[in-house]
């Protein structure tokens, strides 16, 4: 991340008449947002200066002190209420603005700046507005935000209009009136002609060199402010990882229920059973071998069950072919065993980590049981490939797509497991497909064992 | 009929023998590991080696690989390989590893004894012993293979025996018709999946597998 981030940082803005002219015109932008940041910060405000007002309103005169005092209460229980219920939803639009500063700075002046808000306890639509309040406030991020506000107000704004006010002022107060008469030429002694061609060409080529320079300062300025502070990215990270372990130590405990219930309700009720039929068998060998000799082959039919049973556990928990041969070989079975026409490319020279295997492994096995279920594909493709540092496996489709992460819960349940290992799942389905999944594990691969001779 | 027995768990290699002894077989050596399978086979020359899956040092497909190998070095050397769990996967490579008999069948068949030696009769005899399973997951990864699906229920279940390794005989028996019921739904199927008839039982095993495979 860090890589990527700071590439664009070092980069010069690019130079030329054109992209000038675009650095000023996207600098407008920028004053636009910083209008729309303040017209609604100042909703807010507006609410206070009017209630203030009211206060100063009423009239003093002696035995008024009571009315002043309920007036003042009125005010502060009209200023609770507005707090409740107007502050978060300000403050939420607020964000979507600076979430807009912060994407522009990025994609017009070369400073991408990350985000770091806390992340809402429960949905915040059904959130109780306390509660609300206090995660909005708490965070330092929307205190950035509204020093954004106020810097931008003051200073910001003048960076980002500066070069397209010199190029608009030189050329319509100075240029225009030396060939019109439609615009008077600015009153000031000594305003010839050539005096005014020259400052007018002047303020114009110094509004469009600046123009770059200006918009990449204006970025600068953003980030200086609106970027997470060191500790906040740490405590983001911490955030993450509490949250992905915690997940992933839910998923363990419940798949080790799943195993113990498995267990309890099928091999170990076949072996007692049949223990049972034994000892009957054994009760009845010499007075009815006949009947007997069916109860031995009943004993023998459960202890076949019993371990048809115990082999279907052990290939859900760990599939012996993934602990003998690794992903790429395991994965091969699979598709060995579905009836969907599969191209495998596997290129991994050594083994990640036995937990990414198998969490890999079980992803694939997820998606292909998707691909046969849902997606009525004719053909499906599956890439396994390790570089720098990143197992990559691509799987997809050619079926009709509209695969949404939202409606099943398969999806999810890989996206989270893969959050374990700060692996990311990416879903591309449109309607009519093709189906695109892929999924990057970070890891590194051990060397293969060597080979039996 | 002379057997080569590698097997680590000594329970396992003791009941076997004793098994395999008392059906009038002849077992010259039982080993735990690949590497002493590997000098057994050299030294015995048997009729045929019965591997498990998981040796020793690695406990993984080490038995695959040590079949593998010993039919690198007595090209023809019937191997039946037995394992807890199958995989088409490994099926695939031991039909790829050579001529001669092959045998793959998960643990649980040693219990029919009767049914065991005859597939071990049948390896040694150059002949193929596929397990249910496997064939039962070859035939639901063909679900949607026409062919496959213009066959009669019977058929169906002449196909799997055929692939599992049987003769016409053994599956006269097990489906309780007459050999010349089974001749005739054998002809069937090989015309509807589009295969060339063979009289050797082997061959034509090995075309349905191929087949199946696809």
């Amino acid at each position: 991340m860090t890589v990527t981030d700071s590439r664009p940082a070092r980069r010069r803005p690019p130079l030329g008449i054109g992209s000038s002219l675009t650095a000023a015109y996207y600098g407008l932008g920028f004053a636009g947002l910083m209008l729309a940041e303040a017209g609604l910060v100042l909703v807010l405000l507006g609410w206070v200066l009017l209630g203030a007002r009211a206060v100063a309103s009423v009239p003093v005169g002696p035995g008024d002190g009571q009315k002043r005092e309920l007036f003042i209460l009125l005010f502060l229980g009209a200023g609770l209420a507005i707090a409740r219920f107007l502050v978060p939803p300000v403050l939420l639009a607020l964000r979507r603005l600076t979430g807009l500063t912060r994407r522009l700075a990025g994609e017009w002046c070369g400073v991408p700046i990350a985000e770091s808000y806390l992340p809402p306890p429960a949905d915040p639509a059904t959130l109780h507005y306390t509660a609300r309040l206090r995660w909005l406030l708490t965070d330092a991020a929307t205190w950035r935000d509204l020093l954004w506000v106020a810097v931008n107000a003051l200073v910001g704004w003048i960076l980002a209009v500066a070069s397209a006010a010199l190029i608009v002022v030189g050329a319509v107060a100075f240029l225009v009136p030396v060939f019109s008469h439609a615009v008077p030429p600015p009153a000031f002694p000594g305003n010839t002609k050539p005096v005014l061609v020259i400052l007018g060409c002047a303020m114009v080529a110094t509004g469009v060199a600046a123009a770059p320079w200006l918009l990449r300062g204006y970025g600068l300025l953003a980030a200086t402010i609106l970027a997470p502070a060191d500790k906040a990215e740490l405590a983001l990270r911490v955030r993450h990882l509490s949250q992905t372990r915690s997940e992933a130590l839910d998923t363990g405990a419940a798949e080790i229920r799943r195993i113990e219930r498995d267990l309890h309700d099928g091999a170990q009720a076949r072996l007692v059973a049949m223990g049972m039929t034994l000892d009957a068998a054994g009760q009845i060998i010499d007075t009815n071998p006949d009947a007997a000799r069916a109860l031995l082959a009943e004993a023998r039919d459960s202890s076949v069950k019993a371990l048809a049973e115990l082999r279907a556990l052990v290939r859900g928990i760990h599939p012996p072919v993934l602990a003998d041969r690794g992903l790429g070989d395991a994965i091969a079975a699979l598709t060995l065993d579905t009836p969907l026409r599969i191209h495998l490319a596997s290129d991994l020279y050594g083994r990640p980590p036995a937990p990414v295997e198998s969490a890999a492994y079980f992803a694939v096995s997820e998606l292909l049981a998707n691909v046969s279920k849902h997606a009525e594909a004719r053909e499906t493709w599956i890439d396994i490939r390790h570089s720098d540092g990143m197992l990559r496996i691509g799987v997809t489709d050619n079926g009709h797509g509209g695969a949404d992460p939202a409606r099943g819960s398969g999806l999810r349940g890989i996206e989270r497991r893969l959050a374990s290992f700060d692996g990311i799942l990416a879903i591309s389905s449109p309607p009519g497909g093709p189906t695109a999944v892929t999924m990057e594990i970070p890891c590194e691969l051990s060397l293969p064992k060597t080979s039996f001779s | 009929m002379r057997v080569v027995i590698a097997e680590d768990l000594f329970l396992l290699r003791d009941g076997l023998s004793r098994m395999l002894q008392a059906h009038g077989l002849e077992i010259t050596s039982a080993v735990d590991n690949g590497a002493d399978l590997l000098a057994a086979v050299a030294k015995d020359r048997p009729d045929v080696a019965i591997v498990d899956v998981r040796l020793p040092p690695t406990f993984t497909d080490e038995g695959i690989r040590a079949a593998v190998a010993a039919r690198r070095e007595v090209p023809g050397l019937p191997v039946l390989v037995l394992s807890q769990y199958v995989e088409q996967l490994y099926a695939r490579e031991l039909l790829a590893s050579g001529s001669g008999g092959i045998g793959y069948l998960l643990k649980d068949r040693v219990f029919d004894s009767a049914q065991f030696v005859d597939a071990v009769r049948r390896v040694a005899g150059g002949g193929t012993a596929m397990d249910p399973e496997v064939i039962a997951r070859l035939l639901a990864r063909n679900t949607g293979n026409v062919s496959i699906g213009a066959l009669s229920p019977r058929e169906r279940e002449v196909l799997a025996l055929m692939a599992e390794g049987r003769s016409n005989v053994a599956i006269a028996q097990r489906l309780v018709i007459t050999e010349r019921a089974v001749a005739k739904h054998t002809a069937s199927i090989f015309l509807k999946l589009d295969l060339q008839p063979s009289d050797d039982d082997n061959r034509r095993v090995l075309a349905v597998l191929a087949y199946l495979e696809g």
